[in-house]
């Protein structure tokens, strides 16, 4: 159960009084049931094109590509109410923070049952009953008094437990994490990739996880983009990091401090004007 | 200089002079204000209201006290532009005279109650605690009082007129601006960049004044546009009740006051300097709008 | 003069009713960098805002160069002592010219040759020149934390208080940073106080680590020990693995 994304040399640019500034140029991708980790440093266009899928960017932005498909579904051309049907029922976001992308007056199992209702059509109670099952399968230990907590009341974590239940709520095709878990304690953030991972693999859905964090991303995905200045660097297999020959990657790779293997000094990354091309 | 080479010096990327950067950042204010019509407008019409009423003596055909009681409420023609009001007096001359004590009052207000209020709002809410709940508590109590009682038991411990006018509507205007003030200053207060100035060292008074006030200043500078017309109102009602301007001087107000009664038939008598009130406080309000962008650095 | 640059003993913060530093106590001697680990939530952060000064709600011991600390501060001892913050956006003033935030401290403190002073300020963290009438949002977020850093040794401090320095940064930006600031240390003699989450970084820059749980310091240690995995506590030992197994290529 999984839908095809197909883009083909997607841009976004961005209105500025010099002339349009383009912030993604060219990129290229298709994804089905499996994890894609999109890797770059802020502004490298990372978080816009998986965003471009379900057209949700901002207002200035202007989308050109010579395809953009999700499933039997043309965006491009998409209007608002078809992209809503594929928004949260057909595609699920995960934000960075939680705090921010939750109602602070509605409790967690009364948003977790409004997603589950706009895609099942059941009672209020099925869907407080759905509600409770989901927040359980985010392996959270009580989920019967989770359900019933207002998002000031939930740790970082638990809130972005909430989020995934929300998202998975409508069994979607396509899950969009957009740097998931780096507002989190490392323990937790280990523990919310896990939970994605299983969740995903387990409902055969497709996944982009977009991260600045290379080696992370790695861990979780079966393939990995590297992009830089808004376009994909290289493109390679998560098993294959080791081996990334871009310089770019591999300066991202070596400017890391390690824990296990001290450097006296960190290798800065030079960057070249070639990569641009 | 040149203009050319005076204005790439404005716009340097690189100033080479504290004196330069200041002289550019306030020429591209400058620029954004221009690329703002509606601000431009505004700009423009305050300083036309501003000009006519100072240059009143010159333009003026008339004296504004001079009364033509055979001419009384006359429609607009040659000999009177503007016709005459119910004392035959030209109303043209005494719009431009008006215009003088008019805006003279707004500026007076404005000029007292902005600091007034943006000190007392900044202080309270970047000290916070004790000295915040009292100043607070001080200003909900001008709050609670309707604007123009207030103004009026003021007005009648004092003699009437333009200068007590202009202190009791002072009186009433500033706690809003304090609240709006205050507001600010108490997310301010707990930034990091706030931190990092009290790490320089820098004394309380200081910070308030130097990097907590100026942030705080675009909201005062729209909630006073905002507020301008209101104060020509205001003073137009202490007027009327015999508390403000005094007859026969002729303020945008009173005039109004005076002739309300004559709205139906001779419509135009009152309706003129409504107009004035109405171009003045709309062309105040578009100013503060496009202050509010230049102001904003990150506009530009 | 073998006397540390910083003693915090038995140092107790409390918010409201809960307590939320539990009698913390470390030295940190003249010329090293001692840095602490730990979760959100954990104290870190508050032990090193107690030690600035910025929040006088404390009780226990605090010294500097000997010199006992209260919980207000006086000029002094901001000459002496100063801190960047996570935030590099944040912890500039969105409406200063980068000039005028540089040339705040050494006003308040009455150092004169301003002009010269910022210019070398600007040279020294790596920046161009152009750089000094800008704004924070013109600058990007590795520039804006360079002023930072440009800002608090100005006035010559003596101890630098780095409250996650690094973590709102690309990595290719963190390691300019974490160079930097290794640079600086060994150019000044500067003391540093670092508190962050990740021990790669904690253990890039400092020889000593504190690892924080629950407004305890559970466990000090080198540096080399918490590397070569010779931990006591079993929540460094947690930290540790956390880090490392991400560090190790996907199997």
């Amino acid at each position: 159960m999984s839908a095809r994304v197909e883009m083909r040399g997607l841009r976004v640019s961005f209105p500025s009084p010099r002339g349009p500034v383009e912030v993604v140029r060219g990129v290229s991708l298709d994804l089905g049931a499996e994890k894609l980790g999109i890797v770059g440093e802020s502004g490298s266009g990372k978080s816009l094109t998986a965003r471009a899928i379900l057209k949700l960017l901002p207002a200035a932005a202007h989308i050109r590509a010579e395809r953009l498909r999700f499933d039997d579904i043309d965006v491009l051309t998409a209007g608002e109410r078809q992209m809503r049907a594929i928004r949260g029922r057909r595609a699920g976001l995960i934000l960075q923070d939680p705090k921010y992308a939750l109602n602070p007056v509605m409790t967690a199992g009364a948003q977790i049952a409004e997603a589950w209702r706009a895609h099942h059509r059941g009672r209020r109670r099925q869907a407080m009953e759905a509600a409770v099952e989901l927040l359980a399968q985010v392996r959270i230990r009580d989920p019967a008094r989770v359900a019933g907590l207002y998002p000031h009341e939930l740790s970082g974590g638990m809130g972005q437990r909430v989020m995934i239940a929300m998202m998975l709520a409508p069994d979607p095709e396509l899950l969009i994490a957009d740097e998931p878990t780096s507002a989190l304690d490392a323990t937790v953030q280990a523990e919310i990739l896990r939970l994605i991972d299983d969740l995903v693999s387990r409902r055969g859905m497709g996944l982009i996880l977009i991260s600045h964090d290379l080696p992370l991303v790695s861990h979780f995905c079966d393939r990995v983009m590297v992009m830089y200045a808004g376009r994909v660097v290289e493109e390679l297999r998560a098993a294959d990091l080791a081996a990334a020959r871009h310089p770019y990657t591999r300066g991202l790779l070596d400017c890391m401090p390690s824990l296990l293997h001290p450097k006296p000094r960190l290798p800065v990354l030079a960057r070249d004007a070639a990569w641009n091309e | 200089m040149s203009m050319a080479l005076f204005r790439d010096w404005l716009l340097s990327d690189a100033p080479e002079s504290r004196r330069q950067a200041a002289c550019g950042r306030a020429y591209r204010g400058w620029l954004s204000l221009r690329h703002n019509p509606l601000g431009m407008a505004g700009l423009l019409t305050i300083v036309f209201l501003l000009v006519v009423s100072l240059g009143a003596p010159l333009l003026s055909t008339q004296s504004p006290d001079t009364q033509h009681l055979t001419l009384r409420l006359a429609p607009p023609s040659a000999a009177h532009w503007l016709g005459t009001d119910q004392l035959g007096r030209d109303l043209y001359t005494r719009l431009l005279y008006g215009g003088r004590i008019t805006l003279g009052m707004v500026v007076a207000v404005v000029a007292v109650v902005a600091p007034l209020g943006l000190v007392v709002g900044a202080v309270s809410g970047y000290l916070g605690g004790l000295a915040d709940r009292l100043m607070m508590r001080v200003t909900d109590i001008f709050l609670s009082i309707p604007q123009l009682i207030l103004a009026l038991a003021f007005v009648a411990a004092l003699t009437p007129g333009i200068t007590s006018a202009i202190i009791a509507i002072a009186l009433t205007a500033w706690p809003p601006i304090a609240r709006l003030a205050r507001a600010d200053a108490l997310t301010i207060r707990d930034t990091d960049f706030i931190a990092a100035i009290r790490l320089a060292g820098a004394s309380r008074t200081r910070i308030i004044l130097r990097h907590v006030m100026p942030l705080c200043l675009p909201s005062v500078i729209v909630r006073i546009t905002l507020d301008m017309s209101g104060i020509i109102l205001t003073a137009a009602g202490l007027g009327f009740l015999g508390m403000g301007a005094q007859p026969p001087m002729p303020e945008w107000g009173t005039m109004i006051a005076a002739t309300r009664g004559y709205i139906l038939q001779q419509w135009w008598v009152p309706t003129i300097p409504g107009l004035a009130i109405l171009v003045a406080s709309l062309a105040f309000n578009l100013l503060g709008d496009g202050l509010r962008d230049v102001l904003d650095p990150k506009q530009t | 003069m073998t006397e540390p640059m910083i003693e915090v003993e038995d140092l107790r913060v409390r918010f409201g009713t809960s307590e939320v530093v539990k009698g913390v106590s470390f030295a940190v001697p003249r010329g090293a960098s001692f840095g602490m680990v730990g979760e959100s939530g954990s104290g870190k952060s508050t032990i090193l805002r107690a030690l600035a000064g910025l929040n006088p709600n404390w009780s226990g011991r605090l010294r500097l160069a000997g010199m006992a600390l209260g919980p207000r501060r006086d000029r002094a001892f901001f000459r002496r002592c100063q801190m960047v913050f996570q935030d590099p956006y944040g912890s500039l003033h969105p409406r200063q010219t980068i000039d005028r935030q540089l040339s705040e401290p050494l006003l308040i403190h009455g150092i004169d040759g301003i002009d010269a002073r910022i210019l070398r300020a600007l040279a020294e963290v790596g920046l161009p020149d152009v750089v000094r009438f800008r704004y924070p949002h013109q600058l990007s977020g590795g520039q804006r934390q360079r002023v930072a850093i440009a800002r608090a040794l100005i006035a010559g401090p003596e101890v630098l208080l780095l409250d996650e320095p690094t973590s709102a940064l690309d990595v290719s930006v963190q390691a300019e940073v974490l160079n930097l600031l290794a640079d600086l240390q060994q150019s000044r003699g500067l003391t540093y106080v670092m508190v962050t989450h990740n021990l790669a970084v904690v253990s890039h820059l400092c020889e000593t680590v504190g690892v924080m749980q629950g407004g305890e310091m559970v466990e000090r240690l080198s540096a080399a020990d918490l590397r070569a995995g010779r931990t006591r506590h079993p929540h460094t030992a947690e930290l540790r693995a956390l880090s490392t197994e991400l560090e190790e290529a996907p199997a």
